[in-house]
């Protein structure tokens, strides 16, 4: 039991993050108006929420370069639907037009043509009581939606992997130390192998991630081109091991090879990023506003760094389990 | 401390090198053929990025061609010879600042051809200094890296093969901000824009210098 502490904690942390990440639900969002283009005169506008409980008398304001109006009349169709029926004042200011209903608010809703003069804000009466959001929910934007949930999952993978490398490098400098070589190499190349299943799988979530939010598998991107060298480096790093027979000079040459590529790989990996940071649409980077600005309350974080050490240590726990069965392996020379 | 030793191998290998021409024939003809194969499938290129990418790509493997045969001279008893003479550190600052040279002019004779075959149409705007300051990083940064590998690749057993399995990912970082800067300087953008590029580079090859240099004494035993 002694021994066991930290695979029970692996455990015990992904089962937690996992269920939690799969389960807690999305804060409720405006994600659809139709049409989304307002003219002068009446409309009759649907708005589709998610999550969302829409009720009569729920406070309906647009917003338009400082100026509000309102709603003749609302109907609401269901917790997720309503329609708007309302009087486009002419004069409209802006080109993008705000909507808010309760405490909700899609900022950027309607397009309109823009540079009026302005009109008389309308006397849309007393707020109705706010719509708080309620119990423990992950952030709602747009081109995520229920995808956050694969931050939990895809990031962990190469937190994981980059763990893997790290200590299989390690090893690495241990073997060329030049004491129980034999074993530190055995060490180094489970560490890779399992490192090279957290890659992946990294990508799997990665491009499934990619097709939901930005309509593609593959990108040309400053970390996608990092997860593919990384790929290839221990794909060569395989094959440099394959290609020589006798095992002191294997443990020695891969070694080497371990620790060029390894160094030059979080160079690639943490500093050409940042020369030209403009080319990632990554969450973060290249201007793109990262998980930080959406997880205000830190209830991403919660269940993140859980999920963090979980995949982390699991895959420490498969790198000892594969050094385990590859010594067995060479003892009944398998 | 090493610096006569590194001198009389860096002399020794431009000796060795004269003696055989046919090295230098060799890879100057591969550069002026794969010049005249993007010729004739292009005839003629209009864009910078294309006439950038063809450049670099030529030259890359031009590299790997060239690098691939810089330690299979050792073989057995040479190799023991000069383990016994000299630092296996001396011997690897050498082969590198040797292949530095080799690339560096090959890059500029390369450069030279590829004008003449694909026009220099894309030269129009460059401003020379940034270009040919990225030419001559990149053709260093391919040494740096590939020295290594090559040291690597010969000690497996292995030729071009193995060489470019292990080279074609770890050169891919350079090579893309190599390509990214004399990109740039073919569309003649300022130094004060491309320098963080160029001091990324001079960055990138003392940090693989300095694994060259800690990392070969282990390969160099046996």
């Amino acid at each position: 039991m002694k021994h066991w502490w930290w695979k029970i904690t692996a455990v015990v942390l992904l089962v937690v993050a996992s269920v939690a990440g799969l389960s807690v639900p999305l804060a409720p969002a405006l994600v659809h108006v139709a049409p989304d283009r307002l003219g002068a005169g009446t409309m009759e506008i649907l708005v589709t929420g998610y999550n969302t409980r829409f009720t009569e008398g729920i406070a309906v304001r647009f917003k338009n370069g400082g100026d509000q109006f309102c709603p003749q009349r609302l109907e609401v169709v269901d917790a997720t639907h309503m329609k708007l029926f309302v009087d486009v004042p002419v004069g409209l200011r802006e080109a993008m037009t705000d909507l808010s209903i309760g405490d909700l608010h899609y900022s950027g809703a309607f397009y309109s043509k823009g540079g009026g003069e302005g009109f008389p804000a309308m006397d849309c009466g007393d707020d109705a009581p706010a719509q708080a959001t309620k119990g423990f929910v992950f952030p709602n934007r747009s081109i995520l939606y229920e995808s956050i949930r694969n931050l939990h999952f895809h990031v962990p993978m190469w937190f994981t992997m980059i763990a893997l490398m790290g200590l299989s490098v390690w090893h690495s400098i241990k073997a060329l130390g030049g004491r129980n070589v034999l074993d530190h190499d055995r060490n180094a190349l489970a560490a890779v192998d399992v490192g090279l299943w957290f890659c992946g799988l990294g990508l799997l979530t990665g491009a499934l991630w990619a097709r939901a939010t930005w309509g593609t598998f593959w990108t040309s991107d400053v970390k996608l081109n990092g997860a593919a060298v990384t790929a290839l480096i221990y794909l060569a790093y395989l094959v440099l091991r394959g290609s020589i027979a006798d095992p002191y000079k294997r443990a020695r040459l891969a070694g080497i090879y371990n620790i060029f590529s390894f160094t030059l790989l979080v160079l690639f990996l943490f500093v050409v990023p940042r020369l030209n940071a403009i080319d990632s649409l990554h969450p973060g980077n290249g201007g793109n506003s990262g998980f930080n600005d959406l997880d205000l309350d830190n209830r991403l974080r919660i269940i993140f760094y859980p999920a963090v050490m979980g995949w982390v240590l699991l895959g420490l726990w498969m790198a000892q389990l594969r050094t385990r069965t590859a010594r067995l392996a060479e003892q009944l020379d398998l | 401390m090493y610096a006569r030793e590194i001198l009389t191998l860096l002399k020794l290998e431009i000796a060795l090198d004269l003696r055989q021409r046919t090295a230098w024939g060799g890879m100057l003809l591969y550069v002026v053929s794969a010049g005249y194969v993007a010729y004739l499938a292009i005839k003629s290129v209009q864009g910078a990025s294309l006439w950038n990418a063809l450049f670099w790509i030529i030259l890359l493997f031009a590299a790997f061609n060239a690098l691939t045969r810089s330690f299979q001279r050792e073989e057995g008893g040479r190799q023991l010879y000069l383990y016994t003479l000299v630092h296996p550190r001396s011997v690897v600052l050498a082969r590198t600042a040797y292949n530095a040279l080799t690339l560096v002019v090959l890059a500029l004779l390369s450069l030279l051809f590829h004008s003449l075959f694909l026009g220099t149409y894309a030269l129009e705007h460059v401003a020379w200094g940034p270009f040919l300051l990225a030419v001559v990083l990149g053709a260093i940064g391919l040494a740096t890296v590939l020295t290594l590998i090559a040291a690597i690749a010969a000690r497996a057993g292995n030729g071009l093969g193995t060489m470019a399995v292990l080279g074609f990912p770890l050169v891919l970082p350079m090579l893309l901000a190599v390509m990214r800067a004399s990109k740039l300087s073919l569309d003649g953008v300022a130094w004060s824009v491309t320098s963080t590029y160029f001091l990324g580079l001079v960055l990138l090859n003392v940090i693989t210098m300095t694994l060259a240099w800690t990392l070969f004494p282990y390969l160099w035993r046996d």
